[in-house]
């Protein structure tokens, strides 16, 4: 009785069960498995599984949605190595942020960051010039276009709560600029419109130190609350609700029939 | 409802008595109870959603701060020299005390463009503010640069020990003809 033929580490493995356990498909030499391959993936399973030729002509679609992805997966990973010496304190912020270019290792992460942080608005611009520009925010695409601007509001809060993390003069100023324009909010700020109907009896409602603005700040100047209050906005809240719309907004891209196609 | 179906249609069914609950549901519960219960059930976690909600809200709200008080004492009117500016409670609270020849004023030192802090130049007597250049008379009224309107005044009274209250919860705006109100400056 002749012992069965030796079979070679690669096909032990491609046989085990934890291979199988993690890709559930034959391997990909057949239409059905490639398709599987795609679809049984995580990563994968958000492309479609056929692209339209205008959708890969750079001339036409710019790539400046996919730059806008790509720059946001830059932001969150020198984001978070940033993190590693960054101390969102009055006391600290300002000189880690020089230790950050002086004393550690690639001191051009926090500037990475930066740049980043400045082409991403960019290129989110330059993904709503062309979608408008050829009329692919109109039906079906309407929701997503909504999807997109509400996307734009948070790129941009990102990058206004990044503004004050330094914490030196530019900051401290450009925030104070900033958030006053949450006391015009209708009803919510002290100087918006409505504030002034809000009183009871002699006793204001909304006043300097319980509007849209103190919350904003917890405190009437920017302050030390501030600097914490938009650290973990611009580190945990924003790109949380952001990474949520993109998922949806990808999957409606799909949904909608891939990247729009010249009309 | 009973009376809702149409006469001729096969006999309609008995309505469901207290007494007599349909066959499935538990002794002693009817669908009218359990439905009243659902009801309550429901309201109840709507209520502590909201009681909740809105404590999640409050929490966005400190309750101490680590700020200089909106009321403090400034001295006695005495102490300020006619036709000059004061900037010892600008690093402070964020004032400047200004006495002209009949009255005495605090004027928030907040450019009114959009909200730096203004210097007093004592050599050119105005108000300049560093970021976008306005400019404002000792008055606190605006003439150059982007400011819209004058700066504001705080409400300033006399206190009872004869020393000078400014209270920062109460602004008055010139060009709503509230520097005209006694409680915006002390006569000297």
């Amino acid at each position: 009785m002749a012992a069965p033929p030796k079979k070679s580490l690669f096909t032990q493995i491609r046989e085990g069960q934890v291979w199988n356990s993690i890709f559930r498909h034959g391997p990909p030499d057949n239409t059905r498995n490639r398709s599987l391959a795609v679809l049984t993936n995580v990563f994968l399973h958000l492309h479609p599984v056929k692209v339209r030729k205008s959708g890969l002509r750079l001339k036409y679609t710019w790539c400046a949605g996919g730059t806008t992805f790509f720059l946001f997966l830059v932001e969150t990973i020198t984001g978070l190595l940033l993190m590693f010496y960054y101390r969102p304190t009055s006391e600290y912020a300002f000189s880690d942020i020089l230790d950050l270019r002086s004393q550690v290792p690639l001191g051009i992460m926090r500037e990475i960051h930066r740049w980043g942080a400045h082409a991403m608005v960019i290129a989110v611009w330059l993904h709503m010039l062309r979608v408008f520009m050829t009329g692919s925010y109109k039906p079906p695409r309407e929701f997503n276009w909504n999807i997109g601007v509400l996307l734009l509001v948070l790129t941009l809060l990102l990058s206004f709560t990044g503004y004050l993390l330094p914490w030196d003069q530019l900051a401290m100023w450009a925030v104070t600029v900033g958030s006053n324009m949450a006391r015009a909010t209708p009803f919510l700020g002290n100087e918006g419109p409505g504030a002034a109907l809000l009183r009871v009896g002699d006793i204001s409602l909304v006043h300097a130190g319980d509007d849209a603005r103190f919350a904003l700040l917890a405190g009437r100047f920017v302050g030390s609350g501030a600097l914490l209050r938009f650290y973990v906005l611009h580190c945990v809240g924003i790109p949380l609700v952001a990474a949520v719309l993109m998922a949806v907004h990808f999957w409606r891209v799909r949904k909608d029939g891939g990247i729009s196609g010249p009309l | 409802m009973p009376d809702e179906i149409k006469a001729g249609a096969a006999p309609p069914p008995t309505p469901a008595a207290p007494a007599a609950p349909a066959a499935s549901a538990a002794p002693g519960v009817t669908r009218r109870g359990f439905l009243t219960w659902i009801g309550v059930a429901w309201a109840s976690f709507s209520g502590a959603m909201g009681v909740a909600s809105l404590s999640t809200l409050r929490y966005f709200f400190p309750n101490v701060l680590f700020e200089p008080p909106q009321t403090f004492k400034a001295g006695f009117p005495e102490e300020y020299i006619a036709g000059q500016v004061d900037n010892r409670f600008k690093e402070s609270f964020g004032v400047f005390m200004v006495r002209d020849e009949k009255t005495l004023y605090a004027l928030k030192a907040v450019c009114t463009h959009l909200g730096c802090t203004p210097n007093w130049l004592e050599a050119e007597f105005k108000f300049k503010c560093p970021c976008h250049g306005s400019g404002f008379y000792m008055s606190g009224i605006n003439f150059e640069g982007p400011a819209p309107r004058p700066l504001e005044r705080y409400r300033i009274v006399t206190a009872e020990d004869g020393q000078i209250l400014v209270d920062k919860t109460k602004i008055y705006r010139e060009e709503k003809g509230e520097w005209q109100d006694p409680e915006s400056f002390i006569a000297t």
